[in-house]
């Protein structure tokens, strides 16, 4: 079965490679985001040597490494799944002996690879080349920042699935999964580094899941968190995977109650 | 042993009520008001394996509905069914390992790689050894005539090769039951006839128990031993073909074509005591329907003696005429039957309904 499961990464990672123009203008728009943030950020610190604790070299590094990341936990398995729920094909789907919601999180995972390997790799090069970011040379850092930006991409995932499977419930989820991705952007500290937010919010973000999907791994990666802080940041990633597998498990088998395929 | 086993099976959904206006788009966005739909009213059927059955219907009669509880898509409301020995849904990934499945309307194959990458991908997906797969693969391609199909993208291939493929794929882990819901919609009558011949040789070949649903009665006749015929959620018949047209087909249809405009009461009386239909096209033409027991030469001397006819047709009930027959009375049983065989008791309250509704 894993054979299988492992066949759906590479199969999802060829056809990413097929579509090769989507590749080279999502280049682009990344080099385009970090650049637009970078000169930004720039203006704001002005005369100012930090900002909420941020260096101006440790906030560059931030946009860059956040950027970065989300290349690669950031995948459309909201939209995959709605449309399978709303065209009828998740019913195809129901006849393979495989677990659909598995199957969809190796599909993104494979979509994560190829943008890790060939995006993100070589935009890490290139930005450190434009711009005046310093990467940590702790090889350990190194390593617990992969663990964590998979985390990061399983709890995306996992809130993709979760907006996806709405569509079992609603006509229409589309502005739910706007929502989810406007959120996610926010929240998550892509935008915005949570050390930013007025002192409420942050104790409220605290309690969400957003913040171990990006501003956990980039504080981790920039050296803003050390030590135990470390360990700590990725227990919390650890712990919002599994939490936010119950209800998941609770929708699905929710929705194969009153499983209502369209069209018949 | 039984293929599918199913009793007393009953599906309902809720469904949405979207109701009028502005005042009713209103209120619904905080109260949605539901209506619960049955679409399958408790029913039974057992299939044997090895066999070929058509199960059919009207548009929402709840064919697909059955078709999806019985492949594990679908959870029922209530009532038994078996499928392999498994029960569907519990089972779902067990044994979903033993059945093919074929959507006429969606496909299953991935889009955007090669026929050949989705077989493969199949294969690991059903643990098929590569030998079995090899061997399986290659007897598919040559009785499927898929050969320079494999290596195109599915996006690109005509609706029949893309259906062909759909077949090969339900069939490449060896299936012991096959599901093909409207298997031949929408394809030219080659290709229905090459997708008919294909199911008959596998069911003679390895034994594999057929069970489709179609709206093209062709289908059955060139393939089923046995009809399900579904209305309104209920089974209204179940048995052989055969069957079905001697007891329905008990007549003979003929066509007038008349030289002047003629009255269909001048007709009746001219086959006055005999119990005969008639029927009127246009002006110029007529139909009359004789029963078995009256012979057609007698309605013909009678006919043809007094009037200026320019052509005579005579039709036996095709089956598509009986099937259309029974929807528009809605019940499979004739009236005579309905005394004769008290025994069918699951059947009895569907009688009853189908009288209540009429």
């Amino acid at each position: 079965m894993i054979s299988a499961y492992l066949e759906f990464i590479r199969i999802r990672f060829l056809m990413m490679l097929a579509y090769r123009v989507n590749y080279y203008s999502g280049i682009i728009i990344y080099a385009i985001n970090i650049g637009a943030y970078y000169f930004m950020w720039k203006a704001i610190y002005g005369e100012a040597e930090t900002l909420a604790g941020f260096t101006v070299i440790q906030m560059t590094t931030y946009v860059a490494v956040s950027w970065m990341a989300r290349a690669f936990y950031f995948n459309n398995l909201d939209r995959e799944i709605s449309n399978d729920i709303r065209d009828g094909s998740v019913a195809v789907q129901m006849t393979r002996p495989y677990s659909y919601l598995m199957v969809k999180m190796m599909q993104g995972f494979g979509e994560g690879l190829f943008r890790l390997l060939l995006f993100m790799v070589p935009g890490m090069v290139i930005v450190t080349l434009i711009f005046p970011v310093t990467l940590p040379t702790d090889p350990v850092r190194w390593i617990i920042f992969f663990v964590m930006i998979w985390f990061s991409f399983l709890i995306n995932s996992q809130l993709n699935i979760l907006t996806g499977l709405f569509a079992f419930f609603v006509e229409n989820n589309e502005g739910l999964m706007r929502m989810k991705r406007v959120t996610v952007d926010l929240l998550s500290g892509v935008v915005v580094p949570i050390a930013f937010f007025p002192e409420w919010a942050r104790i409220v973000l605290q309690w969400l899941p957003f913040q171990a999907i990006t501003y956990l791994p980039g504080s981790v990666f920039t050296g803003r968190l050390n030590g135990a802080e470390t360990w700590n940041a990725l227990l919390v990633q650890v712990v919002w995977f599994a939490v936010l597998i119950l209800p998941i498990l609770a929708m699905w088998r929710a929705a194969r109650q009153r499983l209502f395929v369209q069209g018949g | 042993m039984l293929a599918i086993d199913v009793r007393q099976l009953r599906k309902q959904f809720n469904v949405q009520k979207n109701r009028e206006g502005l005042k009713g788009a209103m209120l619904d966005l905080f109260k949605r008001e539901h209506t619960q739909v049955t679409a399958v009213k408790d029913i039974s059927f057992q299939i044997p394996q090895g066999e070929i059955c058509g199960y059919i219907g009207e548009n929402g009669a709840g064919k697909s509905t059955t078709i999806k509880m019985l492949t594990g898509i679908l959870v029922p409301t209530s009532g038994h069914i078996e499928v392999n020995g498994y029960v569907p849904f519990r089972d779902r990934e067990k044994f979903v390992q033993g059945i093919g499945v074929v959507f006429g309307q969606r496909s299953q194959l991935w889009w955007d790689i090669g026929v050949i990458e989705s077989f493969r991908l199949l294969r690991k997906v059903y643990r098929v050894s590569e030998d079995d797969f090899k061997r399986r693969l290659d007897e598919l391609v040559e009785t499927l005539t898929l050969g320079e199909l494999l290596n195109r993208p599915v996006r690109k291939l005509s609706l029949g090769q893309r259906m062909r493929c759909e077949l090969a794929a339900a069939l490449l882990h060896n299936p012991s039951i096959l599901f093909l819901d409207e298997p031949t919609i929408g394809l030219d009558v080659v290709v229905k006839t090459e997708i008919r011949e294909f199911l008959k040789r596998l069911n003679r070949e390895h034994g594999t128990t057929i069970l489709l649903t179609t709206h093209d009665l062709q289908d059955i006749e060139a393939l089923c031993s046995r009809v399900i015929m579904l209305d309104d959620g209920r089974i209204i018949y179940d048995g052989g073909l055969e069957e079905l047209k001697a007891r329905w087909g008990k007549g003979r249809e003929v066509q007038f074509q008349f030289n002047d405009p003629i009255a269909i009461e001048r007709l009746a009386f001219l086959t006055g005591g005999l119990d005969v239909r008639w029927s009127k096209e246009n002006e110029l033409t007529a139909k009359v329907w004789i029963p078995l027991e009256i012979n057609v030469s007698d309605v013909l001397s009678r006919v043809v003696g007094t009037t200026d006819i320019s052509d005579i047709k005579i039709f036996e009930t095709s089956t598509e005429e009986i099937v259309r027959e029974i929807y528009r009375t809605g019940s499979a049983e004739t009236a005579a039957d309905r005394i004769a065989d008290p025994v069918r008791d699951e059947e009895a309250p569907t009688a009853q309904a189908e009288a209540v509704r009429s």
